[in-house]
């Protein structure tokens, strides 16, 4: 065979009220057949309300060396945390 | 998320890099998963595509023996069961090509090595399924094998692995399960019911304790596995789990485990069992098993017999893209 079926990302709502969560991913043709196989492959004992598949080639990944840079800072910036404020006992629950 | 751009990784020069290795191995040691797009040995990543290869190509090659008894299910009840439990394999073996392509190889190139004879797959699909009762024993046995080795690779280093072993022993748990129900029927069934019960366990069980693979004293992989937290027990540690863990429950049935050497030690608290016969379980991974052949040329066939569906598929989806395309195009005119 001279072509490799694309791959889908596979995203499940697992139940109301919850966001869509990566499952894993497959192969498929087309979104019609990612979202077939992604029910077969992944909601077999009702794991699944609502399945999103979308294409691997997609998705924009942050790099892993980056990491860093991009998360760090904002360990020094514990302002935005409620607990850096102090507010008397007396005030009650804020 | 791999996405598969990422994954298209420079080929790396085979020089080692001890600064990068020891930021590695630092953090395998703190339980600091692995993703796929982090920094990680050649080693490490080739250890783990033969793993989950062989893992996944074993899940594939198991659905044959099982689903030899579909049509021949005593009930309703039981073909419902095997039906559902085939299909998981087809599933598992689904979830391990897709963690492994997360590593930069495709589950078409793993297949191919399949086919090809290139790549190994579980010893013990080598083996024939003659009676129902072994439809019973591979639950109870192979299934419980299984979930013995799979489940401290839910904490494997390499996080893709690891999460889709945790699905995986969830769904192993039922197959194990109606395996061993079905032994209970038989064993609790008439006399030749028992009987059959009896020699499927003879003829099983040695084959099922060779799965743990060769002895820690020939294992070839096992060192760099633990340091890496692939493995988190050797083969023989395994092996005594399960043998503790599983004559009880041959006992429980009634049955008689095939081992003349089998005695409880009260002073270690395990099980102590006879000599496994290695030339046997060499000869079956070199290919020379009762049934390597068919099971080989059963894959074979199911791929090229597929091979026009595969291609049909895709020339179909290509087409409706290219209409569609056409359509948008005449609208927006």
């Amino acid at each position: 065979m001279s072509e490799n079926w694309p791959l889908f990302e596979v995203f499940i709502r697992t139940r109301n009220g919850m966001a869509h969560r990566h499952v894993g991913s497959v192969h498929a043709v087309d979104a019609k057949m990612a979202l077939q196989n992604a029910r077969d492959v992944y909601t077999r004992r009702g794991e699944g309300l609502s399945i999103w598949v979308l294409p691997s080639a997609a998705i924009t990944a942050s790099d892993p060396a980056d990491k860093d840079m991009l998360f760090e800072p904002t360990a020094t910036k514990i302002y935005r945390h409620p607990t850096f404020y102090d507010i008397p006992d007396e005030v009650g629950h804020m | 998320m791999y996405t598969q751009a990422l994954n298209n990784r420079e080929t790396e020069s085979p020089v080692s890099d001890p600064e990068r290795e020891a930021r590695f191995q630092a953090r395998v040691d703190a339980e600091i998963k692995i993703e796929p797009n982090d920094w990680m040995p050649e080693a490490y990543r080739r250890t783990l595509i033969r793993q989950i290869a062989q893992h996944a190509h074993s899940e594939i090659v198991g659905m044959g023996p099982e689903g030899n008894w579909i049509t021949r299910a005593p009930s309703l009840r039981r073909k419902a069961a095997l039906l559902a439990k085939v299909q998981d394999e087809g599933g598992h073996g689904l979830y391990l090509y897709a963690s492994a392509e997360t590593l930069g190889v495709s589950r078409e190139e793993l297949v191919d090595q399949l086919l090809a004879g290139k790549a190994k797959y579980a010893s013990i699909f080598n083996y024939p399924t003659l009676t129902w009762a072994d439809i019973g024993t591979i639950g109870w046995l192979v299934d419980g094998a299984a979930i013995m080795n799979q489940i401290p690779l839910c904490r494997c280093s390499f996080g893709p692995y690891a999460r889709a072993m945790i699905r995986i022993c969830k769904e192993e748990s039922f197959h194990q399960r109606q395996g061993y129900e079905i032994m209970l029927t038989l064993a609790r069934g008439t006399v030749e019911q028992k009987a059959m019960a009896q020699d499927a366990l003879n003829r099983w069980w040695w084959p099922v304790l060779m799965m743990f693979g060769p002895s820690d004293r020939d294992s070839q992989h096992t060192d760099l596995s633990m340091r890496w937290k692939i493995k988190r027990f050797t083969n023989d540690e395994l092996r005594q789990k399960f043998v503790d863990a599983t004559v009880p429950q041959a006992h429980f049935l009634g049955l008689e485990i095939p081992d003349r050497d089998l005695k409880f030690d009260d002073a270690t608290g395990h099980w102590d069992f006879g000599a496994i016969d290695w030339a046997e379980f060499k000869r079956v991974i070199a290919g020379d098993g009762p049934c390597n052949r068919q099971r080989m040329a059963a894959r074979r066939a199911a791929h090229q017999n597929g091979a026009w569906v595969r291609e049909a598929a895709l020339a179909y989806a290509q087409k409706s893209r290219r209409r569609a395309e056409a359509a948008t195009a005449i609208a927006a005119e």
